[in-house]
Formats: structure tokens, sequence, C-alpha cells
């Protein structure tokens, strides 16, 4: 049956033919105290597969355990574990200290892979103080091909252990021809102690 | 008639309440490339949305180190020769450790009051698995007042087998509305690869 309103079909045959956006929220994780957060396709309601041709993964106050550290994350392909897909990958960072004595913008050559297997930072030096956090947003690009290597493109901003506002951007590809199916968050040494993660799919039609 | 539930209205006079959260995001046009010269997007660009993104998805190239490129026009002309001035940089960084670097664009990668192509992505590898992926934003293309902003951050598998991750921004310096863009390969086509057009409300 469908829903007519004023002469103008809402909703018919299972769908609204209205627009109800295209950014679709897939799932949030509330980290607490976490070694990792790990969205895998399939497990607990999340989808990470051909469905979407875009992911969107966004954290929010992103709050470690440990101070002074480096939040990072890496795939899996189909099938695979150990978090540990090949990336070949690009960093640069701004900062600027509150006290307005030290700013720049560089290329981190520290933290970029080449065809490295390591979970890939994002950023570093997030402080633990009460109100220190980062956050930030990933994005990942037709995680289910099998032709293409997958391009992901990050940015964050943290509050970090030096009394600094940080920007990361750092992007990449993941070198290999297998679907991606699993992506995990973690800092380098502790726990997330607290944080919000959420995974968007942008539709593809 | 509308349909009110536990004293909500949802829907009523042919459309969905306004209170209703519909997402901010809407995809407006789909393109798959396949061989093509040239991706026009000719409608849907107007004063509906302030913004506009692209996305680009796995744009792979015919031709090696051909870079990806893209041009607007205003009303129904098709010429793509709107003037631009834009700026530029990317941090690059090879598979065998060779070299990385931030570097600014520079050369014919940046245009100065130019009409040419503006360059998204640059020297693309086509190997099997080489493509592109990224996105830009058009701020306002129906503005009569304002210069027509954009910014555009791109991944590339770059030709000499490396990764570039390249920040392009710039103005299109025109009053006049923009109506349509042009996406295209300078050399070659693209072989392949999904571009779609949302609006942002």
């Amino acid at each position: 049956m469908a829903v007519i309103s004023n002469g103008t079909t809402i909703a018919d045959a299972g769908a609204f033919s209205v627009g109800l956006g295209d950014m679709v929220h897939i799932k949030t994780i509330t980290a607490s105290n976490d070694a990792n957060v790990d969205f895998e396709h399939g497990s607990s309601s999340v989808v990470l597969d051909g469905t979407y041709p875009i992911y969107l993964f966004k954290f929010i106050n992103v709050h470690p355990a440990t101070d002074t550290v480096e939040f990072q994350f890496q795939a899996n392909a189909a099938g695979a574990t150990g978090f540990n897909e090949t990336i070949t990958s690009t960093v640069f960072r701004a900062y600027h200290d509150e006290s307005g004595s030290g700013q720049a913008v560089e290329y981190y050559a520290a933290k970029d892979q080449a065809n490295g297997t390591s979970y890939q930072s994002i950023t570093d030096d997030v402080g633990n103080g009460n109100d220190e956090s980062l956050a930030g947003e990933l994005y990942l690009f037709n995680p289910s091909s099998t032709t293409f290597v997958k391009h992901f493109m990050a940015r964050t901003t943290d509050y970090n252990s030096n009394d600094h506002n940080l920007t990361w951007h750092t992007a990449g590809y993941f070198n290999t021809t297998t679907a991606i199916d699993q992506i995990a968050f973690k800092f380098e040494s502790g726990n997330i102690d607290s944080g919000i993660f959420k995974l968007y799919g942008l539709k593809d039609s | 008639m509308g349909l009110i539930s536990n004293g909500t209205t949802l829907l009523d006079a042919g459309a969905l309440d306004s209170g209703i959260a519909t997402g901010a995001m809407t995809l407006l046009s789909t393109a798959t490339a396949s061989s093509s010269s040239t991706i026009d997007f000719t409608s849907g660009i107007d004063s509906t949305y302030k913004e506009y993104i692209f996305k680009f998805i796995s744009i792979h190239q015919s031709n090696d180190g051909a870079d990806f490129q893209f041009q607007v026009d205003t009303g129904t002309n098709t010429n793509y020769n709107q003037t631009i001035t834009s700026a530029g940089f990317l941090a690059y960084h090879q598979e065998d450790d060779s070299a990385s670097a931030l570097s600014t664009h520079s050369g014919s990668a940046v245009l100065h009051q130019e009409t040419g192509f503006q360059d998204l992505g640059r020297s693309l590898g086509n190997d099997n698995d080489q493509s592109l992926s990224g996105e830009l934003h058009l701020f306002e293309p129906s503005s009569s007042t304002f210069a027509k902003q954009f910014m555009a951050v791109i991944n590339e598998a770059a030709s000499d087998n490396g990764t570039n991750q390249r920040h392009v921004t710039g103005y299109i310096n025109t009053t006049t509305a923009i109506t349509r863009i042009r996406f295209k390969a300078d050399a070659g086509t693209i072989d392949s690869g999904t571009i779609k057009m949302y609006g942002i409300k």
C-alpha cells in the first residue's frame, strides 16, 4: 500500500519515494577503556562491503588512557586477520602552541609508510589531560574493489600533550586488490579511555 | 491527509514534515566512466544548494602519466573555459621509500587568471590496480555576487609508483552563475571510475 499525501507518493513498494539523505549512519561505537575499536563487516550490524562506494569514519573526543600517544588505524582484507595490510601513505602536519611561540607545517616522513604493514598513525602526541582529546574523520574509498588499491584520506585535530593544537593530513592506499572488510582504531600504547566512533556509508544511488 | 503518530506530524501536504530529519547530503547524479573523453554534469547545478560535492571513486585513465582535470561553464555554454586562479600542494611518498616530501604546486599545476583545465590529479598511473579517489567542493555556484570558491582533496596512485595526497583550492573568477562542470584526462580517456554529485543542504 502506498502512502500518498496531497497527491504526492511518499512511500511505496517498501521504500520512501522522497529524499531521506544519502549519508547513512551505519554504526556508533562508544569506547570505554578499550584496547581498540573495531568495525568488521557482518559483526554487530556493521556494513563494510560493496553496499556503499565510500565509507566515512568520524572520531569525536577520543581520549587516551596514556599521555603522548599516537592514534592509529589498520585494516583486514576479507578473511584475513592480524591488521597488517600493505600501506603506502603520506603525512603532513601543522601545529601551533597555546603560547603562540611555535607553529609550522611539515611533511612528516617518520610517520608515512612505503609498502609497510604497520598501523598507520593519523595523529600523535595526544594528551590525556582531562580536557584533552582528538577528533577527525577518515574516508575509505571503494573497499570492496577487487581491481584497485583502496584509497583513504584522513584529517585530525588534537589537543596534544605539549599544549599544542596539531592537525594531521594523512592519505594513502592499501596496496591490495582483495576487498577490505574490517577497520580497527587504537592508540600505540594504552587504551582508548573514551570517545565516540561513527561509521557512515555514502549511498551509491 | 496528514500522517500523525503519537501526536507528531510525520508527513502532510505531499511532503515529509520539516521536523523530520532526512539528512543534509543528497545524491544528485552519478556518472560512470567507460573510455570516456569527458564526463559532464550539465544539470542540477543551481541555487538549490549552497555547496556541491563531487566524489571520485577509483578513477582509472587510459594513458600513463596523464592528469585528471576539471573546468566549468555558465548557462548552456560548452566551451569550459572560465577564468580560474588556484593554489595547491601535495605530499608524496614512493612505495620503495626513495622519496617523500611536501611540495607546492607550480607551473601548469596551478592557474592564474587562466582559462585552461584545472588539474586535480597529476601523472596518474595506469597499471590495472592504479587509480585516483577524492572529492571536490564547489561553493555557491549560483552566486551572482561572488567568485566561486572550490577546494579538492585527492589521493592518487602515481605513475612512478607512489602515493600523492593533493590539496587544490581556487576560485572561478566570474560573478555569472556556474551551471555545468566537465572532468577529463589531459591525454587519452577516463577508462573507468565513478563520479558522484551531491548537494549539501
